[in-house]
């Protein structure tokens, strides 16, 4: 028995090597397009069309600051700032709220409340666009920040995970809590919440990053270039430079840049917060 | 004790009472609203006269609507199952890599997820351009010439659906990889003694047990996909739209360009059920893996 439980892995293995180079080769291509919209961003406009060379031969940052001194790019970026924040602070906040409320609290309702959230979970929110339109113009609200963060407050995702996280905590906690006379709002945000962290971060930079990369929505609620978001605004000013690649390219790398980076230092949230939305326990 | 009662009362009112009111004005009053606009022979924004069932009798005549109907499930058809055997390849050749090797091969194949549609769309407008694009080589090859394949009807929606394969696909990998990592290692061991080759352990092991995974994975795309609007409409704008419309870009146009409301959120609503269909499926798959 012994003899056979020698792992054979270490052995000269063809078909393994074979598999590793392919693996490299396929990421180099899925990869392709990103670094070529990178190197081609910092060439100069002649050299876009002339040079194809891998590396750029002659580095510049002018396409990165005309693109800054010459577009709404800067107002843009704190646009898509102020209301990507608003959207992931308000709903973290509503979500944990009401998760927690479902989970712990006996009210009448509960139940009631429980599947009206299963049930939106199921429902398309992009069908709903023409209404949030009307509903929107209705309070005056197209054109600002909150008209662009109202509509993607409905996030039913987060509270069913938080739900799911506060009943999956020990009684006892809360037991022992309330007999010390903690409230309620104690026993959240200083004792259920902190006890694991992990969760709210990961559900954080998923709900940035999706409110940072969604177009439908402040597209249309934008008509006034100095309200849209940096997602919103890129494509809409491509005409203005004509057929400048290394402009367009410069303004897409920097709308691409914050979600790209919480996606690169945060790769084990955004993991954990892909697998928590698919209801699967990584 | 009856103090405390009322205590939780009023603290889960508080803590609920933000969400309802959001709730209640974003989610519940559109969906009664539309359904009621669906009645209506209304513009976007204003008053609206009874039409009885009119817009739904115009939907079911309207070529239009037939094209958009179409052009979403060839969308779906080109993407959803195509999409996830291209993400259950990456994550079997991402699973066998190790450590920092891991960690970068699976950043590059899953970067393009967390990017905005307007950065692809920019990306792969540069890519596929008519005269520099560097795909222009591989689609010269394919169609004899190079081609402009966001004004070429048969290339736009298979175009349409290899970028969008490309930018969404992460999130299935990131499934797959969860669902590998769950398969016990001593199955593989067991099979390696029996002296399996890599085939039969990825059919007679490795397949069945991410069947639940991959029904996942499919359903998620399927609703995902039938929402299509950003890309299309993105390569599309300039040119003749009507041959690749989708539904939710139908839904736009209505509303947004020809001032159809109550025509457009009859439109929204047929698709508000198409994808409620598709839900309950995913909701009936979901709760069979957790009674599991």
């Amino acid at each position: 028995m012994s003899e056979h439980s020698a792992t054979p892995a270490r052995r000269f293995d063809p078909g393994a090597i074979l598999l590793t180079i392919l693996t490299l080769i396929a990421a180099f291509i899925w990869f392709f397009p990103i670094y070529w919209g990178l190197v081609t961003s910092f060439r100069f406009d002649d050299e876009t069309v002339t040079d194809f060379s891998l590396i750029p031969t002659n580095p510049t940052l002018k396409n990165y600051i005309f693109t800054i001194q010459n577009s709404d790019l800067p107002i843009w970026y704190l646009n898509s700032t102020i209301t990507s924040v608003g959207v992931t602070v308000l709903v973290l906040l509503m979500s944990a709220c009401t998760g927690y409320a479902i989970s712990q609290l006996q009210f009448p309702g509960r139940k009631a409340l429980w599947w009206m959230i299963l049930a939106s979970f199921m429902v398309p929110v992009s069908a709903l666009i023409v209404n949030h339109f009307i509903i929107i113009a209705d309070v005056k609200l197209l054109n600002s920040h909150l008209g662009i963060i109202l509509p993607m407050l409905i996030a039913p995702v987060t509270v069913i995970i938080y739900k799911q996280f506060f009943d999956g905590l020990p009684r006892d906690f809360r037991e022992a809590a309330v007999m010390d006379g903690a409230t309620e709002f104690q026993l959240l945000f200083r004792i259920f919440l902190p006890m694991n962290w992990g969760i709210t971060t990961a559900l954080a930079i998923i709900t940035f990053i999706g409110a940072w990369n969604s177009f439908l929505w402040p597209f249309l609620a934008t008509q006034d270039e100095k309200m849209m978001t940096v997602t919103v605004g890129i494509s809409a000013v491509q005409d203005a430079y004509g057929v400048a690649y290394g402009r367009l390219l410069a303004g897409a790398v920097l709308a691409g840049l914050p979600v790209s980076l919480a996606y690169l230092f945060f790769q084990r949230r955004v993991t954990q917060a892909i697998t928590l939305t698919a209801g699967i326990k990584g | 004790m009856l103090r405390n009662r009322r205590t939780e009362l009023l603290t889960a009112f508080v803590l609920v009472a933000p969400f309802l009111a959001v709730y209640g004005w974003l989610f519940l009053y559109p969906t009664f609203q539309m359904i009621e606009m669906t009645f209506l022979k209304a513009p976007l924004i204003g008053e609206g006269k009874w039409a009885g069932f009119a817009n739904y009798a115009k939907m079911f005549r309207d070529p239009v609507m037939r094209i958009a109907v179409l052009n979403t499930a060839y969308f779906v058809l080109l993407t959803v199952i195509p999409g996830t055997i291209v993400a259950l390849s990456i994550a079997l050749m991402v699973r066998r890599l190790k450590g920092f090797m891991q960690s970068l091969i699976l950043a590059a194949f899953f970067l393009p997820y967390v990017l905005p549609v307007t950065v692809v769309y920019v990306l792969w407008d540069w890519m596929t351009n008519l005269q520099f694009g560097m795909l222009q080589g591989p689609i010269a090859l394919i169609a004899g010439e190079p081609t402009n394949i966001w004004r070429t009807t048969g290339w736009f929606m298979p175009g349409a659906a290899i970028l969008t394969i490309w930018w969404t696909n992460g999130f299935s990998i990131l499934l797959f990889l969860a669902g590998l990592r769950n398969i016990p290692a001593e199955l593989y061991e067991a099979a390696e003694l029996d002296g399996a080759t890599r085939w039969q352990m990825f059919t007679r092991v490795t397949f069945p047990l991410l069947w639940p995974v991959t029904v996942l994975c499919l359903t998620i795309q399927l609703i995902l996909q039938l929402k299509i609007f950003d890309q299309v409409y993105l390569f599309a704008q300039g040119g003749q739209t009507r041959a690749t419309m989708v539904m939710v870009q139908y839904i736009y146009e209505q509303a947004f360009q020809k001032n159809n409301g109550g025509y457009s959120a009859t439109i929204a609503l047929a698709l508000f059920v198409i994808v409620l269909a598709f839900s309950l499926f995913q909701f009936q798959v979901l709760r069979v893996r957790s009674v599991k």
